[in-house]
């Protein structure tokens, strides 16, 4: 597998490290109620199909990705760096 | 035997040969199987199962019978197929899988038993009594069945991994690869092409025809020379592509140093991972055996296989060959035997309206129903339309039909499409995206078609590109059409009909199979063992398949095929782990210190990628439990310096750097004043503790973190996650300078004095102070702080000076009485403070159980506050840091228990994370987690590690044994 | 007052010199990390007008006779061979790298080849030609490499990590030789 990093170009998927769902790119707000809090940190979908996950180019150039790719056919939709899609909220 | 004026081997270059003891000649551009037969050599090995005497059935990769194994001194490979192996002067090899000699083999008897031993028989028949499966069954099973043999010693020989890149790859050198490399490398495209064998041509090296008007080896020649000649093409012979994987991604087995003398420097193997935008696969085609009882013996042969070793090689393995075939494919390969001299007997043709034209005799609707020849075939028995006869033959050659080698095409799950003209499958449409299969492997198989497919496909995968492709003129050459009647078995004849020669597996056995309901192909696979042998089913599968149909009553492609799965060819678990040996596995990390450490007869430690000293022995010292019981005392009472430049180091600058560091830290860094040094606590977001460290606040906007050894890039990364995920328009920007300095600490009483002998002013530091020296011309950095209890600095130099520093410092300690101190007296020294390391903050502790949860700060977010204070993560229910004391040897690992309590999972009362003998204290100190800890310090409980037989009373303790008040720290 | 010797990384060890090929520690340059904070890039350029490069774009360096500024990662590129300008601390986070890195240097007509053995990443100076600086693994180690001529490469890895990228990249380069001795 292959991912096509914003900044480094196409690399083989053993440069990154997995980290998991996008889901935490949205981190509820200090004082939200704690089942925003398990949401955001233990519920998962596990779909067979499009998933969006976060992957780290740690041996390229540590920017944080949001992959978007089939689970199902290994295709890789879209991949964004994670500053720009979500920028500053804190 | 050896034809005259035939094969492309080197005559003039003999090479002497040994094959189970027997030394005989071949020549330069043999393999090992052809310099055999050239010898009258045709028993080869034994069968799997029934150790029935086998012989080369091709002359090709996907060979089911002859592999051998390579000796080299001590050493040897096992399961080196001959067809594969070329032939070097000195080369010696032994058949395998027979005792005590080839022609006699004792298991043998196997085939004598075989009707007791048909498929399923283990599952069946070894099952009972239970207890003997272990310990009588499967080892005289084992040795029994099998191939070569492993040799039990490390294998040391070289091995190479490599990537390449391309824009067309090209598999396979045949007609249509060539076609398709030349078109694409006329268009300026970078190219690889690949192929199995060492010389290049394909099957345009072994059929004797004619491209372009003159013989195909020449014109094979004449195109390498074109593109040997281009900048842009990498041909890579004794190349087998091996797996398709995603997003253009091929592996693939480069046979470097196996075709030669083994030597030391070359290795014997490159796995090559090529990533290509497009790929053309060029892999042609293997022709099926025909089914018949007695099939296997030696002597029986592909007829592919019989032209190949007539055309390539110059030998024909006979005297009075047979034909047998349901094609026409055949009757070329008769004309060509006859035309070099050598009798056919007869051909035979299952189908009963085929031509007869050739000059020898014909049957049509022709049967074999038998065969003859214990070690090397003799006779076969023949019923044809016109009757039966018996023809004298010592060698067999047939024909089945051809199997396009759709095998890669597979790899990303693609099914292949049955075709019932051809009777054979062919790769499905954009199976593989990207990859266009091209010639024979897509199901055209005259020469003809090939070349021409082979450039429509190179320039096909080239418009993709945005890469316009002229197609070069084709040159012409054989366009028969394929004509051919399918024929799975020899229906009702009596006697074994062998499908999967490699692992015995018969008509028989398949039936079998569907009888007893394993009627699903993948099933029947696994029941019988079909294609699960070293050639994969490459000769057998389609047939064993059809037979399948045939008794379930389905169609072929309503049966469906088993899955092909990568490496297409047996690949070495040596070329796979290619690169991944010592420091090929993981780099290590040397400190500056290194060699001062190692001059000083330290043993070195892992933590992590690093070496670190563990102890400096002393003359005299026997134990490294003196050696480290010596350097806590020098500390508590001198000097000691260690080595710490492995913690990581942070630099943290810009506006927002406190910001950040007050949302990454439980507690507060904004508040820090310059100069000044404080222990921060990190929590991932579930709320556990990730990592602990002190942090310098050495400007404004300036900050100096430091990370435990082992979370180094863990806290890294996690930096990275918080600030691009949450914060990424703040200024704040940061990076690793754990390299960039070295730093040494200086711990004990005398630690003040060292300093004043290498400073030109002792600093007035207080304890958790931070402030710029110079050492002679050198800018440092000093804290004030201790990971030891004592009163502690730390000093930082750039990385280039850190060995000299080293010395200096350890030369200044001893005149005071002190010196290093390693690993082991570190590890004392901060268990006797209490202070905790990854051993305790292990991923499953929170900061309430390490007595730590008003580090976390009410007045401001951080990251893992809210999960931090969720019920479950604080509270009596939790086990809590603390200490124990105990007067016998204890163990990290083990478990705590009430005295008296039965010692058992429910009664687990927590766990020992680090131990070590205080001799300041005369007693073995421990850190622990235990229920409700903290409320029971001076209550006793029960330790006991059942791996290394401890059973141990301890006290409870306060973790910080020593110094409690810190007065030694802030001195 | 102790006078402290400095060392490179691996002391300067004697070229490994296979198959027309040359592997070589170079000498510590002045090396400063510069991160510009957001939104700064413009002034950052400003700063460095003075030395005549540029702020790079990913995957590639600016040089200036002795003076590189080499991309490095995301917002961050490396100053060599001079210190940091004035008035750049003011638009960047500046950060003193030059002990954190060994730097070797490869050359030679084998020497895209032996770095094909241990970097995964496309290499064919169509691709990476002269003035390419990648982030890359360098086996398991994290690497910055750049090229510098048709044949040369200059290869940046953690200083404490150099015996094994000597190690490996010799070993890559004794494969080559013994294959070149065969063909």
């Amino acid at each position: 597998m292959r991912i096509t990093c914003p900044l480094c170009g196409p690399r083989d998927r053993r440069e990154f490290y997995y980290y998991g769902t996008d889901d935490y790119l949205n981190r509820p707000v200090a004082d939200a109620a704690p089942a925003a809090w398990d949401d955001y940190l233990h519920n998962r979908d596990n779909p067979a199909g499009v998933t969006r996950d976060l992957w780290y180019h740690d041996m390229g150039c540590t920017s944080w990705l949001a992959v978007t790719r089939n689970t199902v056919t290994h295709a890789i939709l879209k991949v964004e760096a994670v500053a720009p899609v979500k920028g500053a909220t804190q | 035997m050896r034809i005259e004026g035939k094969g492309h081997i080197d005559r003039s270059k003999p090479l002497r040969f040994r094959f189970d003891g027997v030394e005989y000649t071949g020549f330069t551009g043999d393999t090992l199987a052809s310099a055999l037969l050239a010898n009258g050599v045709k028993l080869v090995g034994r069968s799997f199962k029934y150790h029935r005497p086998r012989g080369l059935l091709t002359a090709g990769s996907e060979e089911p019978n002859g592999m051998v194994e390579v000796v080299d001194g001590n050493h040897h490979t096992p399961n080196v197929r001959a067809t594969v192996q070329e032939l070097y002067d000195g080369l010696t090899a032994r058949s395998q899988n027979r005792f005590p000699s080839l022609k006699f083999d004792v298991l043998g008897v196997n085939d004598l038993l075989s009707p007791f031993l048909s498929a399923g028989f283990y599952y069946k028949t070894f099952t009972w009594p239970r207890a003997f499966w272990e310990k009588l069954y499967e080892p005289v099973i084992r040795r029994a069945a099998g191939l070569g043999t492993l040799v039990a010693q490390h294998d040391e020989a070289a091995y190479e991994k490599a990537f390449a890149f391309c824009d067309l790859l090209v598999i396979g050198s045949g007609p249509a690869g060539l076609m398709a490399a030349l078109t694409a490398a006329r268009a300026g495209a970078d190219v690889i092409l690949a192929e199995e064998d060492a010389r290049l041509g394909g099957r345009l090296l072994s059929d004797g025809g004619q491209v372009g008007g003159q013989a195909s080896v020449d014109w094979v020649a004449e195109v390498l020379a074109e593109l040997k000649a281009l900048p842009n093409v990498r041909i890579m012979p004794r190349t087998t592509v091996t797996g398709v994987y995603d997003d253009g991604t091929y592996s693939a087995l480069e046979r470097v140093g196996l075709h030669l003398a083994p030597r030391t420097d070359l290795p014997r193997e490159c796995f090559w991972r090529i990533v290509a935008k497009r790929s053309v696969l060029a892999a042609g085609a293997l022709e099926r055996p025909v089914v018949f009882p007695g099939n296997d013996r030696p002597g029986i042969m592909l007829a592919s296989a019989l032209r190949a070793y007539l055309n390539r090689w110059g030998v024909v393995p006979g005297k009075r060959i047979t034909f047998i075939a349901n094609n026409d494919g055949a009757r070329e390969v008769a004309r060509q035997i006859m035309a070099a001299g050598v009798k056919v007997a007869a051909i035979l043709d299952t189908r009963e309206n085929a031509s007869a034209v050739e000059d020898c005799p014909v049957y049509l609707g022709a049967r074999i129903t038998g065969t003859k020849g214990r070690l090397g075939l003799t006779s076969i028995e023949v019923a044809h339309k016109g009757g039966k006869l018996t023809i004298e033959t010592d060698c067999l050659a047939m024909s089945g039909g051809w199997n396009p080698t759709v095998h890669i095409t597979c790899h990303l799950n693609g099914r292949p499409i049955w075709r019932d003209d051809i009777a054979g499958f062919v790769p499905a449409a954009n199976a593989v995206p990207g990859l266009i299969p091209a010639g024979a492997c897509a199901g055209d198989f005259s020469t003809a078609a090939a070349l021409a497919n082979g450039a429509a496909a190179a320039a096909e995968s080239l418009s993709a590109l945005g890469i316009i492709a002229a197609t070069p003129d084709l040159p012409s050459a054989e366009n028969a059409p394929y004509v051919i009647e399918a024929f799975w078995q020899t229906p009702g004849a009596e006697g074994r009909q062998w499908l999967d020669f490699a692992n015995d597996v018969t008509t028989k056995d398949v039936a079998l199979s569907a009888q007893e309901n394993f009627r699903s192909v993948e099933h029947m696979k696994r029941y019988t063992t079909q294609g699960m042998a070293p050639d994969q089913g490459k000769n057998s599968n389609v047939a064993a398949l059809a037979v399948l149909a045939d008794v379930t009553g389905r169609a072929i492609p309503e049966t469906g095929t088993t899955t092909f799965r990568p490496p297409f060819v047996p690949t070495s678990i040596g070329a796979m782990g290619a690169g991944g040996k010592a420091q090929g596995f993981a780099p290590q990390r040397f400190l500056t210190s290194d060699q001062a450490s190692r001059d000083r007869g330290a043993p070195m430690i892992e933590a992590g990628l690093w070496y670190r000293p563990s102890y400096f022995p002393k003359p005299g010292e026997k134990t490294w439990q003196e050696s480290c019981n010596r350097e806590v005392r020098m500390v508590r009472t001198a000097v000691g310096v260690a080595d710490v430049s492995t913690l990581g180091k942070i630099d943290i600058q810009g506006k927002d750097a406190a910001r950040f560091l007050d949302f990454v830290y439980t507690n507060t860094f904004s508040t820090l004043p310059a100069g000044k040094v404080r222990y921060g606590l990190m929590l991932r977001e579930d709320g556990m503790v990730l990592d602990d460290g002190t942090t310098a606040r050495l400007g404004e906007h300036h900050y100096l973190m430091t990370t435990t050894t082992a979370a180094a890039g863990l806290v890294m990364r996690h930096l990275d996650f918080v600030h691009q995920a949450f914060c990424a328009d703040w200024d704040v920007r940061f990076i690793s300078v754990t390299e960039a300095w070295a730093q040494f600490a200086i711990a004990g009483p005398r630690a003040r004095a060292l300093l004043a002998t290498m400073l030109d002013r002792t600093p007035d530091l207080p304890f958790m102070g931070v402030t710029d020296v110079t050492l002679g011309s050198v800018k440092a950095r000093l804290f004030r702080i201790s990971f030891s209890g004592e009163e502690g600095y730390e000093i930082a130099v750039p990385t280039r000076y850190g060995e000299a520093l080293f010395r200096d410092l350890l030369a200044r300690a001893e005149t005071l009485g002190g010196g290093p101190y390693g690993m082991e007296a570190l590890n004392v020294l901060r268990i006797e403070k209490g202070f905790i390391t990854h051993a305790e903050i292990h991923g499953r502790v929170t900061a309430y159980d390490i007595g730590m949860e008003k580090m976390v700060s009410a007045k401001k977010d951080c990251i893992g506050k809210a999960a931090a204070a969720r019920p479950g993560l604080v509270g009596d229910e939790r086990q809590q840091l603390v200490g124990l004391r105990a007067q016998a040897p204890i163990t990290a690992g083990a478990h705590l228990f009430r005295a008296g309590d039965r010692v058992h999972r429910e009664t687990d009362q927590g766990y020992v994370t680090s131990v070590g003998w205080s001799d300041t204290l005369n007693c073995w100190l421990a850190l622990a987690f235990l229920e409700k800890g903290r409320a029971r310090h001076g209550e006793t409980i029960r330790l006991i590690d059942h791996l290394r037989d401890i059973d141990v009373i301890c006290e409870v303790a306060d973790p910080v044994f020593f110094d409690k008040e810190g007065a030694k720290l802030r001195a | 007052m102790p006078e402290l010797i400095a060392k490179t990384a691996l002391g300067g060890p004697v070229p490994l010199l296979l198959a027309a090929t040359e592997l070589a520690e170079a000498p510590i340059l002045s090396m400063t990390s510069v991160a510009p904070y957001p939104g700064r890039k413009k002034q950052v350029n400003a700063a460095l007008m003075p030395l005549g490069v540029t702020f790079p774009a990913p995957n590639s360096h600016s040089a200036m006779g002795e003076v590189r500024l080499i991309w490095t990662g995301r917002d961050q590129a490396f100053l060599i061979g001079a210190p940091a300008p004035e008035g750049l601390a003011e638009h960047a986070a500046l950060t003193d790298q030059s002990d954190g890195w060994a730097r070797l240097t490869l050359s030679g007509p084998q020497a895209e080849a032996t770095l094909a053995r241990l970097v995964p990443i496309d290499l064919r100076a169509k691709t990476f030609p002269i003035g390419s600086t990648n982030r890359a693994p360098l086996g398991h180690m994290s690497m910055i490499l750049s090229r510098l001529a048709d044949q040369g490469f200059e290869i940046m890895i953690f200083r404490s990590m150099a015996r094994t990228a000597w190690h490996e990249i010799g070993d890559a380069l004794e494969h080559l030789h013994a294959r070149a001795s065969v063909e």
